[in-house]
C-alpha cells in the first residue's frame, strides 16, 4: 500500500513492519517509546502503569499496523493509542470517590465582583515554558485537580486532542468537554495563582 | 443582557467561548465592554490564557528529553510481540 502522506524513511518503516521484520519492529519500539512513555507517565503518575500501559499500546499498535492508513505520522499515531491505553487504565483503577471541585473555583461576591481580585503573573508564559521547574510545578498542580477535570485538561490542553476527540475516548458529549474543560482551567489558574503571582510565594 | 450588565462572575462564566470565538456578536461586545472598564477582569484573562499555555507546554511536542526507557520495557514489548 501507497503511503503517499508520510515522509520517506517513516514510508519505508511501515514496509518493513507490514513484512514483519524483527529490525523494524525494534526500531519502532526504541523511537517511540521514551515519548510514550513521558504521555503514560503525566497520565497514570505511577511507572509501573506508565510501563503496562506503553506495552499495551504497542501491543495494539501492531495488531493495527495493517490498517494504519499513513493519514497522519507514526508519532502521532502511536500517541493517540497510548493516550488510549492509559485512559483504559485509569479506568480500571479503584475509583476513589470523586472530590469536589468547587473548593478550587475562584470565588465572587454577591454583587458579581471577585472576592480577591486578579493579580499578574510575574513569568510570561514563553520564558516559564523553558523551564523543567515550572513543567513540574505545573504538571504537579494539574494532578491536584479531580480525576474527571484532570483528563480532560490533560487531554485537551497538554496531550493536545481537539473538542471531538476528548469526547469521543471519554464516551461524553462535546458540550460537556467544553463545560469541563473550562472549570479544570478556572481551577488550575487557582492552583497556580499562589506560586506564580508577581509578588511571588504566598 | 445589557451593555453593561456583566458581572465578573459572568466575564469568568464567558472567557472561554470568548477565547474560542464562540460568543455572538452583541454578547462579544458587552464582554470586551467590561474587559475595557475592569483592569483586574483583564489581568484574570492574560493569566488564564497563560494557564492554558503552561498546560500545552507541558505536551509532548515540548518534550525536551522523552522519559528513559528501561530495556528491559523494550525487550518485553518485543517478546511480547513474538509470543
Amino acid at each position: 500500500m501507497a503511503d503517499a502522506t508520510l515522509p520517506p524513511d517513516e514510508s519505508k518503516l511501515l514496509e518493513r513492519l507490514r513484512r514483519g521484520e524483527d529490525a523494524a519492529y525494534e526500531e519502532l519500539v526504541r523511537t517511540h517509546a521514551g515519548r510514550m512513555l513521558s504521555v503514560a507517565k503525566r497520565m497514570l503518575r505511577n511507572e509501573d502503569d506508565a510501563a503496562d500501559a506503553v506495552q499495551e499500546a504497542f501491543l495494539s499498535a501492531f495488531r493495527a499496523i495493517d490498517r494504519f492508513e499513513g493519514g497522519s505520522r507514526i508519532g502521532t499515531w502511536l500517541h493517540r493509542i497510548v493516550v488510549n491505553a492509559a485512559l483504559m487504565k485509569l479506568r480500571t483503577r479503584r475509583r476513589k470517590p470523586e472530590e469536589p471541585l468547587d473548593p478550587l473555583l475562584p470565588r465572587f461576591l454577591d454583587d458579581g465582583h471577585m472576592e480577591r481580585p486578579a493579580q499578574a503573573w510575574a513569568r510570561p508564559a514563553d520564558d516559564a515554558l523553558a523551564s523543567e521547574e515550572t513543567r513540574r510545578l505545573v504538571l504537579d498542580r494539574i494532578a491536584e485537580l479531580p480525576e474527571t477535570y484532570r483528563t480532560i485538561l490533560l487531554l485537551r490542553d497538554v496531550e493536545g486532542l481537539d473538542t471531538e476527540e476528548t469526547a469521543t475516548a471519554l464516551g461524553i458529549t462535546s458540550g460537556a468537554v467544553k463545560t469541563r474543560l473550562h472549570r479544570a482551567r478556572l481551577a488550575l489558574r487557582e492552583l497556580l495563582d499562589p506560586h506564580l503571582r508577581e509578588e511571588g510565594g504566598e | 443582557m445589557t451593555r453593561d450588565a456583566l458581572t465578573c462572575k459572568q466575564f469568568v462564566d464567558f472567557l472561554m467561548r470568548y477565547l474560542d470565538g464562540e460568543l455572538p456578536q452583541g454578547e462579544r461586545t458587552t464582554f470586551e465592554t467590561h474587559l475595557d472598564d475592569c483592569p483586574p477582569c483583564k489581568v484574570y484573562l492574560d493569566t488564564y490564557r497563560e494557564t492554558v499555555e503552561l498546560g500545552r507546554g507541558c505536551g509532548r511536542d515540548d518534550d525536551p528529553v522523552p522519559a528513559d526507557v528501561p530495556d528491559a520495557l523494550v525487550r518485553a514489548i518485543l517478546a511480547a510481540r513474538r509470543s
